[in-house]
């Protein structure tokens, strides 16, 4: 079993799952569903098992790599590998996606425009695009990965949404595919320049890194693929299109649409825009900081304002990612390693808020926040569910986006001391949206549309959320599964950067090192 | 006979038939114009054969010969369609396919 | 870049050595395993664990009790210096050269917290046994509180700034449960959430102060930072110092972040005897005798924490003057008393002694008068207004003994618990600072007043209740715990206090140097009794011996003043809280107009110019066919003006 292609394998079982789902007979929307759950369950047994043989010590380079020809004529490879931080986040999406299907399981029906097997089929496709988009190696394949995931995600959202779905679904697309065709730009003088520098242009992540680009090339190369990341994790100002189509996809689509897809504009950032452009990151970083500070306070005073259940979800996470991205542009190792497992965190905490989000939602028939209340009155496993996920949301220690949030907070302080004084004032901000969110849904008395429809979970919404909880306080105390494999990686992308920790201003622990 | 005078001809003719698409509305007048501007460019090809005493562009008019007939075969059931359907072969009025 | 760079000194030899646990002392974990264990299975347990859910949660509050027994009896075993023990437990933050394990640090000091904390916290759970026994949700409330008591229990057993934090957001977690318990009274869930944001600006305080540690010296480790403490340079421990002040105001309810605290009042009563009178609340204490180290550089930050716990001390006292409901008088109380330990804790090694020491008099009389509130509330059918008491000592003779005892405790009058704690911080002030020493003072008489008023009102003077409440002792189950508590209220000072038990126990760890006040300790004493006479004299007057209107009469400025608490909340809402609802509005208008407009506007420009574009397709074959001629002469143009 040495020479198994594990990351081959992973990327086409869901593939060959949606082709299955697909041949199922009409009618049989049941079957459909099974069959995509079994799917679902069987590539993350397979990440599993494909974690397990990890080395933790390398998780700097990239292992179960391969590679094969693809378009020789321009150096293409089809070509992937996974290091610790690309793993965490694979990790992340394969395990998102039985949650959704099993918790989104009455989401679509035979009253929906579109089929049921082919929102089943949809997802399994997009599983494959994210596994794929986070495993690429090859610049070329990321930038199909990147954009082949719009296309599920479109239909998703344009054919299984709310009312207003399609003014969503093309905003989504319309703006995606103008960051996309940046990013295609800049991917073209890249190969240009490659080819320069090297002889013979190519698309290969690894001998692209440490390619001496010229300063003002890289700049507008940086510029190029950063806008097209910082409209799809997103950044303010580029954020309007998310909570729109958050709040008008079915839950499941906003989990792996917030949860994972908005990911890959960060992950982005911090493989493809530090490695391959140090010195216009380092030259752009001041802008950066300024967009994420302001993103997260921006985006925190926004969540407090809606009156929509679902945008709010949407606008902490706008917060949130402006704290994914100072901890990346903080250009210390807490601040990267905390911004990786903030990801991961992140999105197993939205996922928690959205799925019960939509199940309150569901059974109430609104997304209004002032048609709730006194919640956990009538259901108070509901309630209490959605407490620990906004206690998640809020970063509460004990809980595992503390530890993330932490470490961006003071790797982003101990550099730039300003910008983690007012990041920290998020904290307070986040406290007030998700409370404020909860005393209005969930306390008080009941009224009496809430009284006679909502009821509390069922058995199989149990199941679907409880793997998220166990995740969400596991994590909160015992990180060091996550850290251990990112930790390495972030070296490796520190020292493509060339940048270095600040040391203390007296005493500490001389030695350096990741590991105990 | 100089070949020049050959040329003039199928300049004249080719504005003939142009002036004849711009300015006339019968859909079949129309395409009679447009006949006589490919038989003004078969000319031309001809006598540029003759000049450079190669055979291309004979072989070019036959070419368009065979365009001209396939043509007319797919023009002339169109303009029978829009005929019967309007009792007008007048191009101007045939304007639906517009914004 | 950073402020806070300064000169780098050399660093210090570890002052104290910590060594690793073994044997009895392996066992450290427990005391928060336990409470943790039963908060887990009656919070995840259901509707099953109901018949038995309360034991359960006495259960293992008591376990926990009997653990920081034998640990404290393990302790006394070993020589002073070797009274620092580590257990570390599993990794948990790492990052490059930061580090923060999960690992345990007993010592005298939190020993100390361990037995109130479990002492005190297994007594109120026995009681709420009996107080809640009509609640349906009893199992819930009864997993709140072991999840607070292991929370707390992380609190100050925690090794590293970080862990603490865990224990510090989980405390402030349980408190917000715990008010919010009866979440259908919509007052209840707002004054929860209130107390969690406003402990939320003080956490960032805790933060700051964590941060600035790391980059200070490169370690969030207890060992890491004090033992380092004397290399860093002033500001910075200026600055860690007045960081972590605001951490502790927010979390024990100091100017300016007092208001949440007589909102909290809206929890069951034994919650807030446990945790927003006797522990929890006095977190702030504890971080800032922790911290002894970086406060004993600082004169700055350790002026900052005199002058807030000044503040509180006052503010509290007046607070708990003018209001008529019992709890909320006790809860200005509360604010006031550890205003007075927080006052001591900035005094440096002369105080830190008196202020745990106060802090643990006070968790027991403060916690016996709550607990003592519940019992009158839970006879006069959850009354609080002491208007409508009056002359309950006929009908609750043990209730009525046990809060006397309480009351004469928190007056200071020997020999009394509070006589021999808070007359200690007087002396300690004054011998710092004139100003302290006579705000402590006049503090005493203040405490004196608002207690006898409270006492006198709800005990004394005439029935006042009405027809259709029956006033009845309550059952043994919860007078057994208060008059345990009375108890200690009388005799712990006197054990603990002039024999120097306590200040031997605790000076290894904080720190001791006595105080050498200006004048006798004794003419203080004396002084200090005199006010409390007056005070006590005058309220006795007022409630016991004349009518108190069973409406409250409007009273001159300061009592109304005062009755709206000072007018924190005002503040606070015309400061921040109406200010931010506009500036939310705002954003979001702009957002949706602003920011969305300008992304939907190219849209609709792209769209518009489109729309123009369009009319060129005009259907007429001629004028398509005229475009084309153009277009073919313009290209042959363009050839031959090319080719010249």
């Amino acid at each position: 079993m040495t020479d198994f292609n594990w990351l081959l394998a992973l990327f086409l079982a869901p593939l060959v799952g949606a082709v299955a789902v697909l041949l199922v007979p009409k009618g049989a929307d049941k079957l459909a569903k099974q069959v995509g759950l079994v799917v679902s369950v069987v590539v993350f047994a397979l990440t599993v098992a494909m974690s397990l043989q990890f080395v933790p010590a390398e998780a700097g380079d990239f292992q179960f790599s391969f590679a094969y020809d693809w378009i020789p004529a321009f150096g293409v490879q089809f070509a992937m590998g996974l290091d610790g931080i690309a793993l965490v986040l694979v990790a992340l999406s394969t395990s998102l996606v039985p949650v959704v299907l099993l918790a989104g399981w009455d989401d679509v029906g035979p009253e929906s425009r579109g089929s049921v097997k082919g929102y089943v089929a949809l997802i399994l496709v997009l599983e494959a695009a994210m596994i794929g988009v986070f495993a690429a190696t090859d610049v070329f394949l990321f930038y199909v990965f990147f954009e082949a995931m719009l296309i599920p995600v479109y239909f998703l959202i344009g054919r299984y949404g709310g009312a207003r779905r399609s003014y969503a679904a093309v905003k989504f697309l319309l703006y995606s595919l103008f960051g996309g065709l940046l990013m295609l730009a800049a991917l073209i003088g890249l190969y240009v320049v490659s080819g320069d520098l090297l002889g013979t242009g190519t698309f290969d992540f690894t001998q692209l890194v440490g390619l001496d680009i010229p300063e003002s090339t890289q700049r507008w190369l940086f510029l190029g693929f950063f806008v097209a990341f910082a409209i799809k994790a997103p950044l303010v100002p580029f954020h309007t299109w998310l909570p729109d189509a958050a709040a008008e996809s079915t839950p499941g689509t906003a989990v792996l649409l917030v949860g994972v897809l908005d990911k890959v504009g960060t992950f982005g950032m911090l493989r493809y825009c530090l490695e391959l452009f140090p010195e216009a990151s380092t030259w752009a970083t001041p802008v950066v900081l300024v967009l994420a500070v302001v993103g997260i306070i921006y985006g925190a005073l926004l969540a407090i304002g809606q009156s929509d259940l679902k945008r709010l979800i949407a606008y902490t996470s706008v917060s949130h990612f402006g704290f994914i991205a100072l901890g990346i542009f903080a250009m210390t190792t807490r601040g990267q390693s905390g911004s990786t497992l903030y990801m991961v965190n992140h999105g197993f905490s939205t996922a928690a808020l959205f799925l019960i989000a939509g199940f309150l939602i569901s059974r109430r028939g609104s997304r209004v926040i002032d048609d709730f209340g006194g919640v956990q009155k009538v259901a108070p496993v509901l309630a209490g569910t959605f407490l620990v996920a906004g206690l998640s949301s809020l970063a509460l220690p004990g809980l595992s986006s503390f530890v993330s949030e932490f470490l961006v907070l003071v790797g982003t302080f101990e550099r730039y001391t300003w910008a983690g004084i007012i990041a920290t004032i998020g904290i307070v901000l986040a406290a007030l949206y998700i409370l404020l969110m909860y005393q209005r849904t969930m306390t008080g008395e009941a009224p009496d549309e809430v009284r006679e429809k909502v009821h509390d979970l069922r058995g199989r919404e149990v199941l679907a959320i409880a793997p998220l909880l166990v995740v969400i306080i596991a994590l909160g105390f015992y990180p060091k599964p996550v850290l251990d494999v990112v930790n390495p990686a972030v070296d490796r992308v520190m020292q493509s950067v060339g940048a270095t920790d600040p040391a203390p201003q007296v005493g500490g622990p001389v030695a350096e090192g990741t590991q105990q | 006979m100089n070949p020049m005078n050959y040329l003039y001809l199928s300049a004249v003719l080719f504005t003939i038939g142009a002036l004849g698409v711009l300015l006339r509305r019968n859909a079949i007048v129309v395409f009679m114009s447009v006949e006589l501007m490919l038989n003004a460019s078969n000319l031309a090809f001809v006598s540029f054969a003759d000049i450079h005493g190669n055979l291309d562009g004979q072989v070019m008019a036959f070419f368009v010969m065979v365009v001209a007939a396939a043509e007319v075969v797919v023009g002339l059931a169109i303009i029978m369609i829009i005929f019967r359907t309007r009792r007008s072969a007048s191009v101007d009025e045939a304007n639906l396919l517009k914004y | 870049m950073s402020p806070f760079s300064g000169a780098v000194a050399s660093v210090a030899e570890p002052s104290s050595a910590v060594s690793e646990a073994s044997g009895v002392f392996g066992l450290t974990w427990l005391l928060i395993a336990l409470p943790l264990l039963g908060a887990a299975v009656l919070l995840l347990g259901g509707r099953r664990t109901n018949p038995w859910g309360h034991w359960l949660g006495v259960l293992m509050a008591a376990g926990s009790f009997a653990v920081a027994v034998v640990l404290f009896a393990g302790m006394l075993g070993l020589g002073e210096e070797e009274r620092s023990i580590r257990q570390f437990l599993f990794d948990w933050v790492f990052v490059g050269t930061f580090e923060a394990p999960v690992a345990l640090r007993l010592d005298q000091l939190s020993m100390t917290f361990v037995l109130l904390i479990t002492g005190v916290g297994t007594l109120i759970h026995i009681y709420s046994v009996g107080y809640m026994s009509h609640d349906p949700d009893r199992r819930r409330f009864f997993g709140y509180l072991n999840l607070f008591v292991a929370s707390m229990l992380l609190l100050v057993l925690a090794d590293n700034y970080l862990l603490l934090y865990v224990g510090w957001e989980g405390v402030g977690l349980a408190s917000y449960l715990l008010i919010g318990f009866w979440y259908y009274k919509s007052s209840a869930a707002v004054a929860a959430k209130k107390a969690f944001v406003v402990n939320r600006v003080g956490d960032v305080g805790l933060s700051l102060a964590i941060m600035l540690m790391f980059v200070t010296f490169g370690s969030v480790t207890f060992e890491g930072v004090l033992d380092n403490a004397a290399a860093a340079s002033d500001s910075s421990l200026t600055w860690i110092g007045l960081a972590l002040l605001l951490g502790a105001a927010g979390k024990s309810a100091q100017f300016p972040l007092q208001s949440w605290l007589l909102d909290a009042m809206e929890g069951p009563t034994p919650v807030s005897a446990l945790i927003h009178a006797a522990t929890m609340v006095t977190a702030g204490v504890y971080l800032i005798v922790r911290s002894a180290d970086i406060f004993n550089l600082s004169e700055t930050a350790r002026t900052a924490v005199i002058v807030i716990g000044g503040i509180t001390l006052v503010m509290g006292a007046i607070i708990g003057s003018a209001k008529d409901d019992i709890k909320k008088a006790l809860a200005g109380s509360t604010m006031s008393q550890i205003g007075y330990m927080i006052l001591a804790a900035g005094l440096g090694t002369v105080g830190y002694v008196f202020a745990i020491f106060h802090l643990v008099m006070h968790g027991f009389f403060k916690a016996d008068m709550f607990l003592g509130a519940g019992s009158v509330m839970h006879g006069m059918n959850d009354q609080v207004n002491m208007r409508r008491f009056g002359l309950l000592r006929t009908v609750m003779v043990t209730t009525w003994i046990t809060f006397g005892i309480g009351w004469l405790a928190i007056l200071g009058v020997p020999p009394f618990s509070g006589f021999f704690s808070k007359d200690k911080i007087i002396e300690a002030a004054f011998s710092v600072n004139a100003v302290a020493g006579w705000v402590t003072l006049l503090g005493a008489g203040i405490t004196a007043f608002y207690m006898t008023r409270l006492f006198a009102m709800t005990f004394h003077g005439k029935k006042r209740w009405t027809d259709d409440v029956h006033p009845h002792e309550s059952p043994w189950i919860m007078m057994g715990p208060v008059a345990v508590l009375a108890l200690l209220s009388a005799v712990a000072g006197l054990a603990l206090g002039p024999t120097g038990l306590f200040e031997r126990w605790l000076e290894p760890v904080t720190g001791f140097t006595e105080p050498t006040p200006p004048v006798a300790p004794a003419v203080i004493s004396i002084a200090a009794l005199v006010l409390v006479l007056i005070g006590a004299g005058i309220a006795w007057v007022t409630y016991a011996r004349n009518p108190v209107p069973e409406v409250a009469p409007a009273g001159n400025l300061l009592t109304r003043a005062a009755r709206a608490d000072l007018y924190g909340d005002a503040v606070n809402e015309a400061v921040f809280m109406r200010p931010g609802q506009y500036l939310t509005r705002w954003l979001v208008w702009f957002d949706n107009r602003v920011v969305d407009g300008a992304v939907n506007g190219t849209a609709a420009t792209i769209g518009g110019l489109s729309g123009r574009l369009r009319r060129l397709q005009t259907g007429f074959t001629r004028s398509y066919a005229l475009s084309m001629l153009g277009g073919a002469a313009l290209v042959a143009a363009v050839l031959v003006l090319v080719r010249l």
